[in-house]
Order: structure tokens, then C-alpha cells, then sequence
């Protein structure tokens, strides 16, 4: 047997090791896959053998392929075996493996409390240390919850290498335990002033990590930091104080003011660059958050921006970067200050390093002023044409758009060119997200700037043409969405329109992928058609109108079996419609379906016209009237304009106080509302006898009053509903002439030049003339009339209007003050008040008392052998906290004899209440539990086992718990202290 | 805090990969891959630090690498950390580790990766930096490996005279190291 043993390890040494595993899989690059699943399969087979070393070899093999990207995940207690071996190499190997492949939400994780909690109490420092490493990569709640306490006793180790370790430590114990915050805090602050430098650093680190999510909890702590600031020399922890009072000053100016002087000091004294760099970020913040109104305060701006200047300027790219960075800061609060440098940006603008471009291109936003927007974006535009790399093309659309459109358009003097430019956007065909922009873009220019909408037009008519005669980029696919609806809507010189109805036709025909813009194009079309037909009704054009919809129906044919659902269904709406029109328009034409019985009117008009030449006059003018009835009507279909809906419209609609969601919409609710319904009885009867048939659905029967009524009902709240179309418009026909613009065409665009250039040449070359002192009126005036203005000043000033803001419900007002949208950060529980003296209950000790360890794992069985002797175990779950509070309680029961079981219940409660006031759900269950053990008086213990059950477990965990530096020698006074303890804690049994 | 350290080389291939907060083994991987794609393209002469990582981070995460020889040093961290001490992090990583395997080399890396995930544990714990200081890395290493040779003792020596002579030229093995190998092995040695 033992001979068998023997050999068998020996056999063993020949399995790979980790070098042949690795060597294998270099030498197998061809089929490595195949190679990895036979080591897979090797070590399978390794990890069955009793041997640790074999199993923790098995294991080294595994974390390199982990990191292969195979699943280790099924080895996970193996690994765990691995780690609880005695020897320090095994642990090395486990700890390893369970650090890159174990996570929070790992199964069988609770079988490692103990194992760890003895690592963390070894006598070698290394072990423990290996363990806080570990333990660092994959603690859960629950591992936190029961470690907390072993690790806040290794803060205070003798060895400065775990006290660092287990400082650490804490943040990780913080974040999964919210709890143990306050209880740890002290301890936490008097580490950072630990004679041990490494300590004080792993305490700021921590600190400033705490702080940086919530900061107005750590204020108190700002003058420690201020003495160690300035006495330390250590570069890391400075670097960390600085950032942590660059997070601090926001919310305590007086704070900032003191921060100046000695960080104005380090930024001349340092020649580390980082901590330079820190200190003017955090002179920075402290600028922003005292603003101005203190004295020498331009002088700190100009410092920074001088050494920024100088960062930026530094050959090392990598200064470059972070004086970009830091400067985008300043630019928030001191704009001026750093246009000053915008020769030093632009040139950015050009270096070869895109990181450094793109922080360039963010410095931008707040460089860009009325005067100067054209040239810099024509400047991008010149980059966008020759940029690669998608993000930085991303970047530049983005932030292009950004710098126009900020503020409500706050820079654009002239809309014409920024149309211009977004269609030149549009031409340079990048991606399909870029088109959404832009498509946003000219949409919102077409409902905020009036002015624009004529030549915004006629640009997305030349778009619609362009996109009709060659196949559509994928940007124009996008923007076409867009420019068909301001075509059709905004567009007011007949000739523009008479020339897009077939380009728009044509798009919707447009093939080779998915296009939304498709049904926009046919519904366009129609919209157009019907425009042009009212607005030159009143001359006698019929043949040109006939003419016309002779064209657009041709247009519609092919798209009548279109493979796209909503383009086909639209064709046939608009096919419908105009042959109305035209079959009044002139009867009996060729393109109308002949096979079509003719209606009953149709019919009649037709014979009365073929009829008569002898025809009355007034007969002839009733026809005519009928006609423009008709286009009128037809026209009408498109009127009322859209304006821009504030982002939070929706949001701000009151509900109706008489609105009831969870109601249902059943015929009984019309009929309460009205007193002479028949229906009404019948509801009223169901209802008490059989409310589940009842309520279940409405019936569908309604009667022909009832019918009414709903339709009036529903007419009152259409009416009232800004989502339908209103018919309050008269459909009079002596309805007001839509005024025609009568605008003569521009000179055809010239499109090989970059059409947006001319609008920045006639502007310099305007500027001069006014330099000369000219009175000649700008290139623009013969354009349009609004740019004609006398002086250069009022030429700045005056743009078109812009309509900012957005429609919102009556009585709303625009704000922000909806809440930030909840996210699960879990620094949000780390928002707790550290300077609130400790209450008894929140104590780890207490804590500890009332969550044993749980799941004692199947390697330390030893440890685990509390309940199963007591006589509920076989009735009760394997619930090992229930069934020891359920003994806490049988003993203070047992006080409280004479108390009857009902009050008992009762005290029960409430004494969970008062100690376990933190505990949300599970304390629920417990009490579930609790009460209906008392019930149970069979089973009701009053047994001593269980007494003395209780005070081993007592032992045990005072052992560990204990906050106060007691020894082990005094154990059982502490022990009874702690009773003590408890009953101060629970003042609710006092009460009852 | 460090959200995740890795180690690639030109090829993209992971030599060490660190996760301080949990991704599966899929995720892992194509961080890997997409980070060896944003780093890999850029110039020698620009900057250090990288935006614009989509798997891991976000708009709050920088990566921030050094490129040496045929390995790249990636370090993704949040805005809590300072850009330029974590670039001097990763100096003192390599140094430490070129203290360790002496003339460190890509090679050491492949065949000890585990001993890289010790120096990098003293290095930073769970996302954070536990100690900058190169020497005391170096003495807390030392001992470490110390408990470890005591404790592997005279049992060890069986394994050890094995994987010795595994080392060997044996046949089995000359068979395993396929030759066209070996001018790609020459050429990694090049630090």
C-alpha cells in the first residue's frame, strides 16, 4: 500500500510543471487549442490526487491559462484547497489562483472565512500578508462583514508591512461592508499619523479614495492633512493630500485660502514635475471655488497659467498633455486668462499626437467668440478632411458641432454658413452616427432660426437632388431623414419646390440597405405637391398643375411595392389622394385608373362639363371652387408649425387630479360620469357578488348612447391633447393667402470650392471696406435683407433670432432640479457621518455577536460543531444565526417568565428592533422566525446547554472581536462586560 | 484607483494581466485585445496617456502605459491617481523586476509569470499602491522566497533533480523544441 503511495508520487514528478506547460503551448502554436484542452484534461486528473503539491502544481498550471482566457472558474474549490494547505509555497500558489479567478459573487466563497481569518492571524507576517493580497482581489459582503473585525485588529500589528496592508485593506472591507465605516474610522485616523511612513501613505491613499465620493465627510480632517502637507517629503503622499484638498476646497472655501500660499510655495520650490502638476490642479480648484474677491487671487491664475504654458511648451509630450488638460480647467472659470494662449492651442491643434489634439480640440469650447468661430471651424474642417482615426474624427464632428450650436448658438452670426457647413459635413460621407449629428443639427437650425428656413431649403433640396443621382454615403442616408422634412416644411419658393418633388421621389426609391429617411422622402413628396399646388392656385395654371401631379403619381408607381413596409403604405396614401386632385383637376386623365368606377360626383361633374359649353357661369366657378377645396383641403392636411419641445416637457405635465392609472378602463366608469346611463345598474349589481368576473375585463357591448358619449369624451380630450392635430383651424375657404416669397434664385453654389469659405471671405473682406470707411452695403444685404447693417460693431451683435428653450406644459417652469438618476455606486452607503460619537450597537464586537460565521467551511470542521446537539436541531433549518439567536432569546425568555407568550412576542420584536436597528431584511426573517418559535412552547428552550452553548460562542468571538485592546487574560470580565453591554443596548426591553 | 495592469507584448499576446475589479475570462480577454489595438498604433515620441477605452473604464479612465522593447505596460486608472506618478509606477515595476530575474527579458516573463504577480502584489494591493520604494520591494521579496526554499527543503529535492534533468537534453525534449522555434526565442531574448 505505502510501496503504491510511493510510487505513485513519484510518477507524479514527472507531470508537467508550469515551464513544460508553458513550453508546450509555444511549441504547439498551430493547434494550441488542442493542446491546452489535453493539459486541461491532465490536470483534471492531477487535481484528483491527494498530494497538495500535485494539486497546487495543477493549479499554477491553471492560473496561466486563466489568464489564456480559459474558465477556471470549476477548479474553484480546488483552489481553495490549495490555498488552506500549511505550506507557504502551496498558499502562494492558491492565493495567486483565487486573486485572478475568484470575485464577489464567487460560489463557495463563505468556505473560506475561517481559513482566511486563521492566514489572517498567522505568526508570520508574510501569511497574513498573502492573505490581505488575496483577499483584496475577491472579498464579498459577507466576507467583509466577518473579516472586518481581524483585519482592523492587524491595523494595529506591530509589523508596519501588515498595518500598510491591512490600511488598505479597509477601503476594500468599506465598499462591500458599508457598516464597518464608522466603527473603523478612528483607528483609520490615527494611521495617519503612524511613525511608520508607509503606514501614513496607505492611510492618506485610503482617505483621499473616501473622500473623493464623498467629501463633506471628511472636512474635520483637513487640518491632519494640512500638517502633513507641510511636513512631508514623501512625493506619493503629497501628490494624494493635494488631490484629496483639491476635492475638499469646493465645499470650504476658507480652506482654499489657507492652500494657496504654502501650494504656491511647492510650485516654485519642487522640481517633481508630477507634484507640480498636482498642485497647480488642485491651485486650480481652489481658484473655481473661491471665484474671485480675494487678494493676489489674478496673481495665482496668471502663475498657473504661466507654468502651464511652460508644461505645454516642454518637449516631453507627455507635459504637453496634462498642461492641456489642466489648462481646460481654468478654462471654466477663468476663460480670459486662457484665450490669451489660443496662438499655443492652435498650435496643438497640428501636433502629430492625437491624445494631445484631441485635449487641444476639448481647449476649443471656450476659445471661440463671434469673431473667430469661422476660422476655426473652417480650420477643423480642414482637418476633418484628412483625419484617419475614427475617434479623432468622432471627436472633431462632435465637438465642431459643439462649438457652434453651445449656448443656443450663442457665436453664429450667419446660419447661412453654418448650414453650409453641416451640408459640406454631410458631403465628406464619414458614418452613419455622424449623419444622426448633423441630421439633429439642421432640424433644430430649421425650428429655432426662422430666418434660415428659405435657404435652409434650398440647401437640403441641392442634398435630396445629390442623394437621388448617385448612391447615398452613409452619412447622407442619415442626413436625408432630416433634410426631407425641412425641404418639405420650410420651403417656400415654388421653383425649389418644383424641383425636389421628383429628387425626393427618387431617394425614396433608394436602395442597398436600410434607410429611415425613406417614408419621410414619399411623405416630403406629397407635402410639397400639396404647397405648391395652393400656392399658385390663384393663377390659372392647371396645366402645369395637372402637369405636375401627372409626375409625381409616376413617381409613386414603382414605390407602391416597395420591400419597405412604410414607404409602400405611404405611396399608396399619397397615390390616393392626388388622383382625387387630379381627377378634379381633370377628369378622364390618362394616368387616372381607368377601370375604376368613377363615384357618384365624379361622375355627375365629368357629364356636366363634357356636356356643356352652355354651362352658367356660376356653374363653372362652383367647379372651380370645388378644386380649391379640394387642394385647399388637401393642404391643410400639412399646416401648423412645430416648434422645439423643452428636453423635459414630458416630465412637467401635471397629472390630472382626477386621473386614476390603476382603474380600468371599463364601461362603468363612463357611466358613473353620466347619471342617465342604463348600464349602470348592471355594474352596480356584479359588482359586491362577483367582483372577480367583474373586474377582470371590461365588456365590450356598449349602447349606442354610451357609444356617444365615449366619442364625445374622446373628442374633449383630443382637443386638449397636444399630440393631435387640432381641428379648431376654420376650413373656410376664404382662408388667409400663404404668403409667397418672392425671392429671385441665388446664383448657382459653386461646389468644387469650399462653398462655407465665401461666407468667411465676404465677411473679411466686408470688415475691410468698413475699415475704409464705406457705407457700401455687405455682399449679404442683396442676399437677404437681415444683414444689412450700418456699422461692424452691430454687425456682431445682430443675428438672427435665435428661439431658445422649448414648449413646455402650462404652468411648468424650466429648471434642473430633478435628482441626478440613482446609480449603483457603492460609494453612495459610504455616505455616513464619521464625526457622530459610535453607538454601542454598531460596534463590530456586537455585530460579530449576532452573525456567527456562517457556512463554516468543510476544511475547518473542527471549529464548526455548535448546534447539533441542541434538541431543535432536527425541527429547525440549517439556518445556523436564526438558531442562535433563537437561543438569545430563549434566554432572555427565560427572564421574563411571567410574562405571557403574547407579550413576549411582542418584547421580542421590539428588542430585535432596538439592537438590530441597521439590519434590513435579514432581521426581517428573523423575526418571521423568532415569533412563530415562541408559539411553539413544545419547543420553547430552556435548557442549560444552551446557555452554556452560548457563552463558548461568546468566547470565541470576544476572542477575536474585541475592539478594546483587551488580552486574553481578562476574557471573562470582558465577557461579562459584554453582557453588560448588551443590556444597555437594548433599552426597548427596558421600556416593555 | 488602478482598475487593471497588463502586460502584452508587441504581438498583443498577454504576459500578466491584473484585474482589480471583476471581468469573466471573455471580457478579460478582449480588453486585452481592444487596449493592445489602442496602444499598439501609437508613435514612440507622443504621449503616455490614452482616453478612450470602451470596454473597461469610461470617461472617468485613462490608460496610461510605457512601451519597453518588445513589452507594453498598461496601467488603467481613474482620475484619483496622478498620470505622472503612475508612469514612474511602472518604472519602478520594471526595475523591481529587472532586479529580480536580472536583465529582465520577455522571456522571464512567459516562463514566470507567477513570480511577476509577486513583485507586482508588494507593488499595488487590490487597486491601490502599497509601496513605491524599490529596495524594500526587494527585501520583502527576499524573504518571501527565503520561507519558501526552507520550507521546500530536502523534499523538494527530488522534483528539483527531475525537472533538472527534464531540462536536460533529452530526446523527448529535443523533439518538443521544434527548430524553427529557436531563431523567435533568440530574437525575444533581445531586451
Amino acid at each position: 500500500m505505502a510501496l503504491k503511495k510511493v510510487k505513485g508520487n513519484f510518477e507524479r514528478m514527472f507531470d508537467k510543471n508550469l515551464t513544460d506547460l508553458v513550453r508546450g503551448i509555444r511549441n504547439n502554436k498551430d493547434n494550441e487549442a488542442k493542446y491546452i484542452a489535453q493539459c486541461m484534461e491532465e490536470i483534471k486528473i492531477e487535481l484528483r490526487q491527494d498530494n497538495i503539491a500535485v494539486k497546487a502544481n495543477a493549479v499554477a498550471k491553471l492560473t496561466y491559462l486563466q489568464m489564456l482566457g480559459y474558465d477556471i472558474s470549476w477548479a474553484i474549490f480546488n483552489i481553495i484547497e490549495v490555498m488552506s494547505s500549511n505550506k507557504f509555497t502551496c498558499k502562494r500558489v492558491g492565493y495567486l489562483a483565487a486573486s485572478q479567478s475568484f470575485h464577489a459573487d464567487s460560489e463557495l466563497l463563505m468556505l473560506t472565512t475561517n481559513m482566511i481569518r486563521k492566514d489572517l492571524n498567522a505568526q508570520n507576517q508574510y501569511e497574513a500578508g498573502l492573505a490581505l493580497s488575496g483577499l483584496s482581489c475577491f472579498i464579498s459582503h459577507d466576507l467583509a462583514r466577518d473579516l472586518a473585525n481581524d483585519i482592523m485588529t492587524l491595523m494595529s500589528s506591530t509589523k508596519p508591512y501588515l498595518r500598510m496592508k491591512a490600511v488598505l485593506m479597509m477601503y476594500k472591507v468599506f465598499l462591500r461592508y458599508p457598516e464597518a465605516l464608522r466603527p473603523a474610522f478612528p483607528k483609520l485616523k490615527e494611521k495617519l499619523e503612524d511613525p511608520d511612513p508607509g503606514v501614513q501613505s496607505a492611510a492618506v491613499n485610503v482617505v483621499c479614495e473616501l473622500a473623493r465620493k464623498n467629501p463633506k465627510n471628511y472636512l474635520s480632517l483637513a487640518p491632519i492633512f494640512f500638517k502633513l502637507m507641510t511636513t512631508s517629503t514623501n512625493n506619493w503622499m503629497l501628490i494624494k493630500i493635494i488631490k484629496l484638498f483639491g476635492a475638499l476646497t469646493p465645499l470650504e472655501p476658507r480652506l482654499g485660502k489657507k492652500l494657496i500660499e504654502p501650494l504656491t510655495n511647492l510650485i516654485h520650490s519642487t522640481s517633481a514635475m508630477s507634484l507640480l502638476y498636482e498642485c497647480i490642479n488642485t491651485v486650480i480648484a481652489v481658484l473655481i471655488s473661491i471665484s474671485s474677491g480675494m487678494p493676489g487671487h489674478a496673481a495665482s491664475v496668471q502663475l498657473c497659467v504661466q507654468k502651464l504654458r511652460i508644461l505645454i511648451e516642454d518637449s516631453d509630450q507627455n507635459l504637453k498633455y496634462l498642461g492641456l488638460l489642466a489648462m481646460s480647467r481654468i478654462l471654466k472659470s477663468h476663460p480670459k486668462s486662457v484665450q490669451a494662449h489660443k496662438d499655443l492651442v492652435s498650435a496643438c491643434l497640428d501636433d502629430k499626437d492625437e491624445s494631445i489634439r484631441l485635449r487641444a480640440l476639448g481647449l476649443l469650447y471656450g476659445m471661440v467668440s463671434k469673431k473667430n468661430l469661422m476660422e476655426i471651424v473652417k480650420k477643423l474642417m480642414s482637418h476633418m478632411e484628412r483625419a484617419e482615426g475614427t475617434l479623432y474624427r468622432d471627436e472633431l464632428l462632435t465637438r465642431m458641432i459643439e462649438i457652434c450650436s453651445q449656448n443656443n448658438y450663442q457665436h453664429v452670426v450667419d446660419f447661412e454658413w453654418y448650414i453650409t457647413v453641416l451640408a459640406e459635413l454631410t458631403e465628406m460621407e464619414t458614418s452613419a452616427k455622424h449623419g444622426c449629428i448633423i441630421a439633429a443639427q439642421l432640424t433644430e437650425v430649421g425650428a429655432r432660426v426662422a430666418d434660415v428656413r428659405p435657404f435652409a431649403a434650398r440647401e437640403c433640396g441641392a442634398l435630396c437632388a445629390r442623394v437621388a443621382a448617385a448612391p447615398p454615403g452613409p452619412a447622407s442616408r442619415e442626413v436625408l431623414y432630416a433634410a426631407a422634412y425641412v425641404l418639405s416644411e420650410y420651403c417656400e419658393e415654388e421653383e425649389v419646390m418644383l424641383n425636389a418633388v421628383s429628387p425626393l421621389l427618387a431617394c425614396a426609391g433608394v436602395g442597398g440597405g436600410y434607410m429611415r429617411a425613406r417614408a419621410v422622402c414619399v411623405h416630403a413628396a406629397l407635402k410639397l405637391c400639396a404647397r405648391l399646388l395652393r400656392a399658385r392656385r390663384d393663377r390659372n395654371m392647371r396645366d402645369q398643375d395637372i402637369e405636375l401631379i401627372r409626375e409625381c403619381l409616376a413617381g409613386l408607381r414603382p414605390l407602391l411595392c416597395s420591400e419597405d413596409m412604410e414607404v409602400q403604405e405611404r405611396a399608396h396614401n399619397a397615390t390616393a389622394l392626388l388622383t382625387l386632385v387630379l381627377r378634379e383637376l381633370s377628369p378622364g386623365d390618362a394616368v387616372l385608373p381607368a377601370e375604376e368606377p368613377p363615384s357618384a360626383t365624379g361622375l355627375l361633374v365629368e357629364h356636366e362639363q363634357s356636356n356643356g359649353l352652355e354651362n352658367a357661369d356660376d356653374e363653372e366657378t362652383l367647379n372651380q371652387n370645388a378644386k380649391e377645396d379640394l387642394i385647399e383641403e388637401l393642404a391643410q392636411l400639412f399646416d401648423g408649425e412645430l416648434k422645439p419641445v423643452a428636453p423635459k416637457a414630458q416630465k412637467k405635465v401635471p397629472m390630472p387630479p382626477d386621473l386614476n392609472l390603476d382603474q380600468w378602463l371599463s364601461r362603468d366608469r363612463w357611466s358613473s360620469e353620466s347619471s342617465s346611463s342604463e348600464g349602470e345598474g348592471e355594474g352596480e349589481e356584479g359588482g359586491p357578488m362577483f367582483p372577480a368576473p367583474h373586474d377582470a375585463r371590461p365588456t365590450a357591448q356598449f349602447t349606442p348612447e354610451e357609444l356617444d358619449m365615449l366619442r364625445e369624451a374622446r373628442r374633449q380630450e383630443q382637443a386638449n391633447n397636444p399630440h393631435y392635430l387640432k381641428d379648431d383651424s376654420p376650413r373656410s375657404y376664404q382662408q388667409d393667402d400663404i404668403p409667397i416669397a418672392e425671392i429671385a434664385l441665388e446664383v448657382p453654389l459653386q461646389i468644387h470650392t469650399k462653398r462655407s469659405d465665401k461666407y468667411l471671405m465676404s465677411r473679411e473682406s466686408s470688415s475691410k471696406k468698413k475699415k475704409e470707411k464705406r457705407t457700401t452695403k455687405k455682399r449679404k444685404a442683396k442676399k437677404q435683407d437681415k444683414h444689412s447693417t450700418d456699422s461692424e460693431s452691430e454687425e456682431w451683435e445682430r443675428r438672427p433670432a435665435v428661439c431658445a428653450g422649448g414648449e413646455l406644459p402650462e404652468g411648468a417652469a424650466p429648471s434642473d432640479d430633478e435628482p441626478p438618476p440613482p446609480h449603483d455606486d457603492p460609494h453612495h452607503a459610504l455616505d455616513l457621518d464619521l464625526d457622530r460619537p459610535l453607538r454601542e450597537d454598531e460596534l463590530l464586537t456586537s455585530r460579530l455577536q449576532q452573525y456567527p460565521s456562517p457556512g463554516v467551511g468543510l476544511l475547518d470542521k473542527k471549529k464548526d460543531k455548535p448546534a447539533k446537539k441542541s434538541k431543535n436541531a432536527e425541527n429547525d433549518t440549517p439556518d445556523k444565526p436564526v438558531k442562535k439567536k433563537k437561543d438569545k432569546k430563549s434566554k432572555q425568555r427565560k427572564q421574563s417568565a411571567t410574562e405571557s407568550i403574547k407579550n413576549e412576542k411582542t418584547e421580542d420584536i421590539l428588542l430585535i428592533d432596538g439592537v438590530f436597528k441597521s439590519n434590513g431584511e435579514q432581521l426581517k426573517e428573523d423575526v418571521v422566525e423568532n415569533t412563530e418559535l415562541t408559539v411553539d412552547e413544545g419547543k420553547t428552550l430552556k435548557t442549560e446547554k444552551h446557555k452554556k452553548k452560548k457563552e463558548s460562542k461568546n468566547k470565541d468571538q470576544t476572542i477575536s472581536s474585541k475592539k478594546r485592546k483587551s488580552t486574553k487574560k481578562d476574557k471573562h470580565e470582558s465577557k461579562t462586560g459584554y453582557e453588560e453591554a448588551l443590556g444597555i443596548s437594548t433599552p426597548s426591553k427596558e421600556v416593555v | 484607483m488602478i482598475k487593471a495592469i497588463l502586460v502584452f507584448n508587441n504581438h498583443g499576446k498577454p504576459r500578466l494581466s491584473k484585474f482589480y475589479q471583476y471581468f469573466n475570462e471573455d471580457m478579460q480577454q478582449q480588453i486585452i485585445k481592444e487596449t493592445f489595438q489602442l496602444v499598439s498604433k501609437r508613435d514612440d515620441n507622443v504621449c503616455n496617456f490614452l482616453e478612450g477605452g470602451s470596454l473597461i473604464g469610461g470617461s472617468d479612465y485613462k490608460l496610461i502605459y510605457r512601451h519597453y522593447a518588445t513589452l507594453y505596460f498598461v496601467f488603467c486608472v481613474d482620475s484619483s491617481e496622478s498620470e505622472l506618478g503612475i508612469l514612474d509606477l511602472i518604472q519602478v515595476f520594471v526595475e523591481t523586476l529587472d532586479k529580480c530575474f536580472e536583465n529582465v527579458c520577455e522571456l522571464d516573463l512567459i516562463f514566470h509569470a507567477d513570480a511577476a504577480h509577486q513583485v507586482l502584489d508588494e507593488l499595488v494591493m487590490g487597486g491601490m499602491v502599497l509601496q513605491t520604494n524599490m529596495a524594500e520591494i526587494l527585501c520583502r521579496l527576499q524573504e518571501q522566497n527565503k520561507m519558501q526554499k526552507a520550507e521546500a527543503g530536502i523534499s523538494a529535492a527530488p522534483a528539483r533533480a527531475v525537472s533538472a534533468v527534464k531540462s536536460m537534453n533529452l530526446p523527448q525534449q529535443l523533439r518538443d523544441m521544434k527548430l524553427p522555434d529557436l531563431p523567435q526565442a533568440i530574437k525575444d531574448l533581445k531586451f
